[in-house]
């Protein structure tokens, strides 16, 4: 330890950190704390910064008034059965990116990021009447088969990196053992990486989870709504009611907050593998 | 390979001069390749399935839209119509303005962000008590949605009721509300500070993970050198971690460029239309039907993003040869 921190600049980066943390949270606290006021006193001077009466009338009336238990299982759904399908086909591609060098590879991988930089939005006018030709227009499967589609790129090339940290000599050796390439895959490497692997369900089950304009474009009736479309249904509506919204926010963002405090360090190792050793 | 090659090739062997074992074993190794190339075709398979006709196909469909008179409106007359729609948004005044709202856009909530971000990493760089906990705490926006983040900026910058002019007014900064969301200058600015707030979590991680491959004797033997921080961090860090930084600028240009979730949730592009980035103004053509304009937009940022890519990408490369 030769360049050792001086007091003062320890504290400079004590007090540093300390602001950037309270910056992050300070947005949910608030949204907290709005959700557990009723209404009157959202809208009363001075703003409490800490109720002094609790209230859960704006989440008693989510499941009341609207059908926000419906919205939350359609996002559920939707998001656990992408995640599911997406992981599994991207382990696929991600491990024969990883491990084999053919001609067309650069192109395919090419084609992946180029998904990336496009805007989507581009895409959604066709997208809507394609679907509707095939008759997938308002059906939680349709909207699925969509998800799947737009995550997968991104995912091969996040499982593609933790492919390239596992040594060959792993499946090889359960090869020549009498595995098959896709028993070997399975059997052996697929425990290894699992904290890779469940790094790349979090990461798109959140995504979908919270996806919004393509739900909005393809879900009309309010029986297949997912959150982020109910939500959006909220503001366009003349004026929002800030009470059931901030309840409703703090709905969406827990599921997705606990996973990722749980799989932030193995997101981190995929998003930043690929980055500084490419 | 066609049965007709294979049977000549067959053929040929049997009049090659040789060992015998050396035929085998080409042979087996021609099965293997072809095991190969099927063993590649099929993993690959399901992916490029679900790729090419969810996400090519309606993209292509899409651009061939700008070319043709496109509008929900009216399916009458859908007609090649040239470069008209292109015309018609060049001469839109309100086009021109998006534009420099996307370059404001990106540049002000680029350089906080990355500013932000690499102080961050540097003192996360070495090893504290609870850092882990740290990092998973400052990885909390990642969880939210770009729509729901604007959604909770619009909330904490409301006019009226909103906890940011409450706390100003608290602290003695301003001595009456700002009209953040209502006024055209302010709420550019609000807009950018929910982006940066967003954005920094993501810089942060990529420069903490590019600092982390800098070897350890490289500060050691400058700190010998008797060389201050500062120094140290201008001519040995940057330098060192100078092809990671410019890779990740550039993917976030990209990728902000392309982002109207948050302005989406905030503004919805308002007051007045002030707020718009290019791919906000698309998402408005598109809700009036005016596919045809709105497929335009999306090119002209497509060819935008590539062109600076190219010359960005040059630019580096030739910093690097000097």
């Amino acid at each position: 330890m030769i360049n050792r921190e001086s007091v003062a600049g320890r504290i400079a980066k004590f007090i540093f950190l300390g602001t950037w943390l309270i910056i992050t949270l300070f947005p949910l606290y608030w949204i907290v704390v709005t959700s557990l006021k009723s209404p009157g006193m959202i809208f009363k001077f001075p703003l409490e910064y800490w109720p002094t009466e609790i209230s859960f009338d704006n989440f008693i009336g989510l499941f009341s008034k609207a059908d926000f238990g419906t919205y939350m299982f359609n996002s559920l759904f939707a998001a656990t059965m992408t995640a599911t399908v997406v992981t599994l086909i991207s382990l696929l591609a991600g491990y024969i990116l990883a491990r084999f060098e053919f001609k067309s590879k650069g192109a395919v991988l090419g084609a992946f990021l180029v998904t990336q930089m496009i805007p989507a939005f581009i895409a959604l006018g066709p997208l809507y009447n394609m679907m509707s030709d095939l008759g997938l227009v308002d059906t939680r499967g349709g909207l699925i088969v969509v998800y799947i589609a737009i995550s997968i790129p991104f995912s091969t090339i996040m499982l593609r990196g933790f492919f390239a940290n596992i040594p060959d000599a792993l499946e090889e050796a359960a090869m020549i053992d009498g595995c098959s390439r896709i028993g070997a895959l399975f059997r052996v490497l697929v425990p290894v990486m699992l904290p890779g692997i469940m790094a790349t369900f979090i990461f798109s089950f959140v995504n979908s989870w919270n996806e919004l304009f393509l739900s909005v474009t393809l879900m009309n009736s309010d029986s297949n709504k997912t959150i982020p479309t109910a939500l959006n249904g909220f503001i366009t509506s003349f004026n929002i009611e800030w009470g059931p919204m901030a309840a409703a926010a703090v709905l969406t963002v827990i599921p997705t907050l606990v996973m990722f405090a749980f799989a932030s360090k193995y997101i981190v190792q995929g998003l930043t593998a690929g980055a500084v050793k490419g | 390979m066609s049965i007709a090659t294979r049977s000549v090739e067959r053929g040929d062997s049997s009049i090659t001069v040789g060992p015998p074992d050396h035929n085998n074993r080409s042979r087996k190794r021609r099965q293997f390749t072809r095991r190969r190339a099927w063993t590649i075709l099929g993993f690959l398979a399901p992916s490029a399935i679900f790729v090419t006709i969810f996400t090519y196909y309606p993209m292509l469909s899409g651009s061939q839209m700008a070319f043709r008179n496109w509008n929900l409106n009216d399916l009458s007359n859908t007609d090649w119509v040239g470069f008209n729609n292109f015309i018609e948004i060049f001469a839109n005044a309100d086009f021109w303005g998006v534009l420099g709202n996307t370059v404001l856009w990106v540049v002000g909530s680029l350089i906080p962000q990355f500013l932000i971000g690499f102080a961050l990493a540097l003192w996360l760089r070495r090893r504290f008590f609870l850092r882990g906990v740290y990092q998973a705490f400052i990885f909390f926006p990642w969880a939210v949605s770009g729509f729901l983040i604007g959604i909770l900026f619009r909330w904490m910058f409301n006019g009226e009721f909103g906890v940011i002019n409450d706390l100003l007014l608290k602290t003695g900064l301003i001595e009456t509300p700002i009209p953040w969301l209502s006024d055209p200058h302010f709420a550019m600015t609000a807009i950018i500070i929910a982006n940066v707030w967003y954005g920094v979590t993501f810089f942060a991680i990529m420069i903490l993970a590019a600092l982390q491959s800098v070897p350890d004797d490289l500060f050691e033997s400058s700190a010998i050198d008797g060389a201050g921080k500062i120094r140290t961090l201008f001519s040995i860090t940057i330098p060192y971690i100078r092809a990671t930084l410019a890779l990740t600028v550039l993917l976030r240009i990209i990728w902000i460029f392309n982002f109207p979730d948050i302005i989406y949730g905030m503004t919805g592009g308002g007051p007045a239309g002030q707020t718009h980035i290019v791919t906000t103004f698309m998402i408005d053509l598109t809700q009036q039907g005016n596919y045809g304009q709105a497929s335009a937009v999306g090119l002209i940022v497509v060819l935008v993003l590539l062109v600076f890519s190219t010359f960005y990408l040059m630019a580096m490369r030739e910093k690097k040869e000097q």
